[in-house]
């Protein structure tokens, strides 16, 4: 028998969305002087390790939560004071888009809220203080490995908590000398944060059938590099967006260039994962990407200091699953709160932490022994701004899919601007990302450039800067369903599409005597799940190593 | 018994250690900072000799700014009864570090003194053989073993070539090598516990030590960049070049 450990309500992943219900949780305790017991898991080995975002955010949520969060010392300190946006025509030419043909979503300045470019590492450290000044219990480097279910008694069938996952397993599935069996953690209410494609939340949407209503659920992989630049060409608060070259036909994605503090520049890539040619290497089209005057211009002369990765749920409105089930809630990504029109997702995942933390606590206030689906949280979401919000942007992604970049483009100008995202349509975009795929002999192969070691690196040397490290000797984390897959079906078919898709350099297809092998170098993973959501053959299931590894992002 | 052991908060050996752009010192901020490796080792031979029922109580002291007290947490998380936080901004130096220590030591007398043989981010191994000079207790360093036995620390010690075996009379201080044990992980209730656990400040004034600097740096360097290697078409090219390039052939072949 497990240990276990009793608490009114656990929630997984120390991410905005789980933090901000964390903190809302014990406000409301402390407003009414109720004694409430949260604890907050995070496979991460510290708070923010794993966090990874351009960063623009909306202040919306954060001034609701903590009013006076400049006094407290909240790490939002670069307003945006400038959007520019582009549309790259090919590798040396550039449109500047004029602000009045951008979609008013992607406007930072002059709507009247407040942008920041910002670390959301750091956002979420400074966040994590503020529960615990408030009576919550983090635990970094525990991973939640298995939801827990009532067996029997008036619950039975509603979640129970969750399992951390066992410490010094060896590869053989063994225990180790340092061998430590997970904890149950026992909650009235579980609150799943797990951020994008979390593995628990999965296994919640599927065995609730939580989506049955949601169109299929968008992803793009984000890419993301920390600068260090010339002081010269540092303008804090400016904002960099565009799309178009490198990616060309039906692919769709854009880049983001944004001026942290201290001469810090954060660039990345988002590659939707919709696309269609298994050739196409999300790592290598943002490192070809930097080489183009428009970012090249910012980045010349400067140091790359961090390198990661992440996938997004940009399905927003149409996409979005129920997020209440028996016993728990599914908030922030890993429901998929984002709203891609804005290219944000920080203030609603905060908003639906927050109004969360506000349901569970009003339920157990009332003396709520757990077990039920809270519609409460449903009716206080719809009530929301944050609601508001994804059904103005519901069609900008389809549009794009279904129109293309430009006339999609066209369709969302009108649709935000003149109609303020209530044309009375809805598109819909049902067929799933890892579905797209077409044969690789019906595809132009790729050919990327070599990386030149200053602006554009190899995956191996960018995978090392992301500090990233798995205990020796454990059980491999990347399962397959099938491990003869890979190699009788990917290959011949997609050229197996995980040695490009993977931005860590995770799976390679190796030649032995006997034939082709795939190999898995797990400890490489950046916990980014593109696997888990484009491998064609839906083989490959993400679930969570040892707690602690993974990626150690900085300021991310 | 009881057994003291001296703790470092160190930047944490997955990060990629980057230096300052003006080459003052290595970067730390937004930097992950843990436990010296080697300290939790001998936190964990601590925890053990406890298991054992050699020690009685086991107390940890770091040295530093506020943020040690995390390291210090940590420690009694793993197993440390309480802990001993001594206040500085100052860099801790090897020669302040055995000073403070030495009057840690005088108060609370303890029977044996566990420090890791060296941090990993300064690597100085100097502070055990200090504090070993500076209360007269005799020393074991690089431990591979450590047993108690009728008043004595038997430690195995790793030198070159192999082994070497000690008889020390207590109190002694020792310290750990890489393969003394493999610490274990800290258990959730118990950093929980942990947080309640006894935690005194103390500053250097407390402890009657004046804190003098010794060492400034003067620079800190990455190593130069590897050069990427080059095909050569021919071995004459090859013999050219290692004659002319890379200078490491000085005469003419045959």
């Amino acid at each position: 028998m497990r240990e276990s450990m009793e608490f009114d309500v656990v929630i997984v992943g120390a991410g905005p969305a789980g933090l901000s219900a964390a903190c809302r949780l014990m406000q409301q305790a402390q407003e009414k002087t109720m004694e409430l017991t949260v604890c907050v898991v995070e496979k991460g080995s510290e708070i923010g390790a794993h966090i990874l975002s351009g960063a623009v955010i909306e202040s919306r949520a954060m001034d609701e939560l903590f009013p006076d969060w400049k006094a407290m010392g909240a790490p939002l300190n670069t307003p945006v004071f400038s959007d520019e946006l582009y549309l790259l025509k090919s590798e040396t030419i550039a449109q500047k888009l004029p602000n009045a043909l951008i979609p008013k979503t992607m406007h930072n300045t002059g709507h009247g809220l407040d942008n920041y470019v910002v670390s959301l590492g750091n956002v979420c450290r400074w966040l994590a203080e503020q529960a615990e000044g408030l009576g919550v219990e983090i635990f970094p480097g525990f991973a939640a490995a298995e939801i827990l279910f009532h067996e029997n008694g008036p619950f039975k069938g509603s979640v129970k908590g969750i399992a951390t996952g066992d410490m010094g397993v060896t590869a053989s599935g063994e225990q180790g000398p340092n061998y430590m069996e997970g904890m149950e953690l026992h909650a009235k209410y579980t609150l799943f944060a797990e951020g994008c494609r979390g593995h628990l939340g999965k296994q919640l949407i599927e065995q609730f059938n939580l989506d049955i209503e949601a169109d299929a659920q968008h992803y793009g992989l984000g890419i993301k590099e920390l600068w260090e630049i010339d002081p010269k060409k540092h303008r804090p608060g400016l904002v960099v967006h565009g799309s178009g070259w490198p990616l060309e036909g039906d692919t769709t994605g854009g880049f983001f260039l944004y001026h942290l503090e201290n001469n810090q520049v954060a660039a990345g890539l988002i590659v939707d994962l919709n696309y269609t040619n298994p050739w196409l290497s999300p790592f290598d089209e943002f490192q070809r990407l930097k080489h183009h005057p428009v970012l090249a211009n910012h980045l010349d002369g400067g140091k790359r200091v961090a390198y990661g990765a992440r996938a997004i749920a940009k399905g927003g409105f149409n996409s979005l699953p129920k997020m209440v089930f028996p016993g728990g809630l599914l908030i922030g990504c890993n429901a998929g709160t984002l709203n891609f029109s804005k290219i944000k997702g920080t203030h609603t995942a905060m908003k639906s932490g927050m109004l969360a933390g506000e349901a569970v606590f009003e339920a157990i206030a009332e003396g709520n022994e757990g077990g039920s689906e809270l519609n409460s949280f449903s009716n206080k979401f719809k009530a929301s701004w944050a609601y508001d919000e994804l059904f103005r942007s519901r069609n900008f992604g389809p549009s794009m899919h279904k129109f293309g970049p430009i006339l999609g483009g066209v369709f969302n100008f009108v649709d935000q601007n003149l109609f303020g995202g209530k044309l009375p349509i809805t598109l819909h975009d049902n067929k799933q990302d890892y579905a797209q795929l077409k044969p690789a002999d019906q595809c132009t192969k790729i050919k990327y450039p070599k990386p030149d070691g200053k602006l554009s690196f190899d995956k191996l040397s960018s995978v090392f800067i992301s500090n990233t490290n798995h205990e020796e000797g454990q059980p491999c984390h990347l399962k397959l369903k099938d491990s003869s897959l890979p190699i009788v079906r990917n290959l011949p078919i997609f050229a197996e599409p995980a040695q490009r898709y993977c931005p860590a350099g995770v799976y390679e297809v190796n030649e032995r005597e006997s034939g082709a092998f795939f190999q898995i170098n797990s400890q490489n993973c950046l916990h980014c799940k593109a696997c888990d959501i484009k491998d064609p053959s839906q083989n490959i299931i993400w679930t969570a190593p040892e707690g602690a590894g993974g990626p150690n992002y900085p300021n991310f | 018994m009881k057994i003291i052991v001296s703790v470092k908060r160190v930047i944490d050996y997955n990060v990629k250690v980057r230096v300052k752009t003006d080459n003052s010192d290595v970067d730390l901020t937004n930097v992950k900072m843990s436990l010296n490796p080697f300290c939790e080792i001998a936190v964990e031979e601590a925890i053990r000799l406890k298991e054992v029922g050699v020690a009685s109580e086991i107390v940890v002291v770091s040295i530093g700014p506020n943020a040690v007290q995390e390291q210090l947490r940590t420690a009694m998380a793993l197993g440390a009864d309480r802990a001993i936080h001594i206040e500085t901004e100052m860099q801790p130096e090897p020669l302040n570090v055995a000073k403070l220590l030495t009057k840690i030591v005088e108060s609370e007398e303890p029977g044996l003194v566990i420090l890791g043989k060296q941090s990993i981010d300064s690597d100085n191994n100097q502070v055990g053989q200090m504090l070993a000079a500076l209360t007269g207790w005799p020393q074991g360093t690089f431990a591979s073993e450590v047993k108690i036995e009728d008043g004595k620390a038997l430690v195995t010690r790793e030198v070159d070539g192999g082994l070497r075996s000690l008889s020390l009379t207590l109190p002694a201080v020792v310290t750990t090598d890489l393969r003394l044990n493999e610490p274990r992980y800290a258990k959730l209730p118990d950093i929980m516990k942990a947080k309640r656990k006894p935690m005194e400040v103390k500053t250097p004034a407390d402890l009657s030590v004046h804190l003098k600097k010794h060492i400034s740096q003067l620079k800190v360097e990455t190593p130069p960049q590897r050069q990427v290697g080059i095909k050569v078409d021919s071995v004459d090219a090859l013999i050219d070049k290692l004659k002319n390039e890379a200078k490491i052939i000085l005469r003419k072949l045959g």
